[in-house]
């Protein structure tokens, strides 16, 4: 209920934000629309801790900045492969294995390393991440391992606790 | 656009952008299979498109268009990793052998299996 | 300034179509498309700036959605139609 009732305050703040006009038919439109958007997803039973992962909180957001960082690390490292005339790979597909324990932590950690330019996340099952390396120096593992220990800590919300 | 510095800004991450979108193009034709052309191609969707929306963004000012833009900015970010997974599995189901150098140990403790078992 | 960055898009829109026209396999086309889609995004918002109608970006939300759609789309008729058989055994029950 609570679910439901956040995603459709976040549906409307979205709304307010795309439209930019603010008469009161737009803005009923607006409301209208939402509700129909909620009553629906609540039907497809959409709504739930994966749909709408609040409990996750602003975790999420301290996580973001150290990704994008990362991001941009290895994003340079890429480049300077691909600028180099020899063309210096080496791909290699490896497995990694992920530490969290919901599916919505595992797919956040997924997706993170796919973000990463230079490793792919190609398939999971269970607790084992099929990872596709552009370079062998790429998965050295410590990034990696790191990105596990703060994805598990969005997950849970606590560091140590193995 | 008035101030000096904001200008300055925009035109760095702008070029900075469109550097790394043609070098994500040119990754694109240059590498081997298409797993790691699927790397190059991230590059774009990352980074290009990130700072030259990080440009835009600077000459937008506080108004609804910053607001756009960083929408059209986590739809990407959403929307790429997805995509990217989605071909890369396609094309292991599909047959496509990726490229391998033969390694025992990735340098890494617990990496499972070798990769011989997909 | 966005004069610039049109010209690098449309040149690096135009590497991208090179690979998507010589991909020896399927993916590697839709690799290209995807990221061919992906820079007309971000041309439609640089032309949005150019011509200083930001409205575009709303276009340029849209079809950053589209763009995604038609890739999974693409991918799921080439992985369970034509290509018969898949790697996880749970999708053969689609």
């Amino acid at each position: 209920m609570l679910r439901a009732f956040g995603l459709g305050a976040i549906l409307f703040i979205f709304w307010l934000l795309l439209s930019g006009h603010y008469t009161p038919m737009l803005i009923g439109f607006g409301l209208g629309s939402s509700v129909l958007v909620v009553y629906l997803a609540t039907r497809m039973d959409v709504v739930d801790h994966e749909g709408l992962p609040l409990q996750l909180g602003g975790r999420f957001w301290v996580y973001f900045p150290w990704l994008m960082k990362e991001i941009f690390i290895a994003n340079v490292k890429v480049a300077r492969i691909i600028l180099s005339p020899k063309l210096p790979i080496s791909p290699v597909v490896t497995h990694f294995r992920a530490s969290q324990e919901s599916d919505l932590g595992k797919a956040i950690y997924a997706n993170s390393i796919t973000l990463t330019p230079g490793t792919i996340t190609t398939g999971i099952q269970g607790q084992d991440l099929e990872i596709h390396a552009l370079t062998l120096k790429d998965i050295d593992g410590r990034e990696e391992d790191e990105m596990d220990l703060r994805v598990r800590w969005v997950e849970r919300g606590s560091k140590r606790d193995r | 656009m008035i101030d000096p510095v904001l200008d300055a800004l925009s035109w760095i991450s702008i070029l900075g952008g469109v550097f790394f979108m043609i070098v994500g193009a040119v990754g694109v034709v240059r590498m081997p299979d298409v797993y790691t052309r699927l790397h190059a191609a991230g590059m774009t969707d990352t980074m290009g498109a990130g700072l030259l929306l990080l440009g835009m963004c600077f000459q937008a000012g506080p108004t609804l268009v910053l607001v756009r833009l960083i929408l059209v900015y986590a739809f990407l970010l959403f929307t790429s990793p997805i995509g990217t997974h989605a071909l890369a599995s396609a094309a292991l189901s599909g047959g496509v052998e990726p490229y391998r150098v033969p390694v025992e140990d990735a340098g890494r403790a617990d990496s499972l299996r070798g990769g011989e078992n997909s | 300034m966005f004069i610039a960055a049109t010209v690098g898009v449309l040149a690096s829109m135009s590497l991208v179509m090179a690979r998507a026209l010589m991909g020896p396999t399927v993916y590697d086309r839709v690799l290209a498309v995807n990221t061919f889609g992906t820079k007309t995004v971000l041309l439609i918002a640089v032309l949005g700036f150019l011509t200083e109608r930001p409205e575009f970006l709303d276009l340029a939300i849209v079809y950053a959605l589209i763009n995604f759609i038609g890739t999974i789309a693409v991918l799921k008729f080439f992985e369970y139609r034509d290509l018969g058989r898949t790697r996880r055994p749970e999708a053969d029950a689609e």
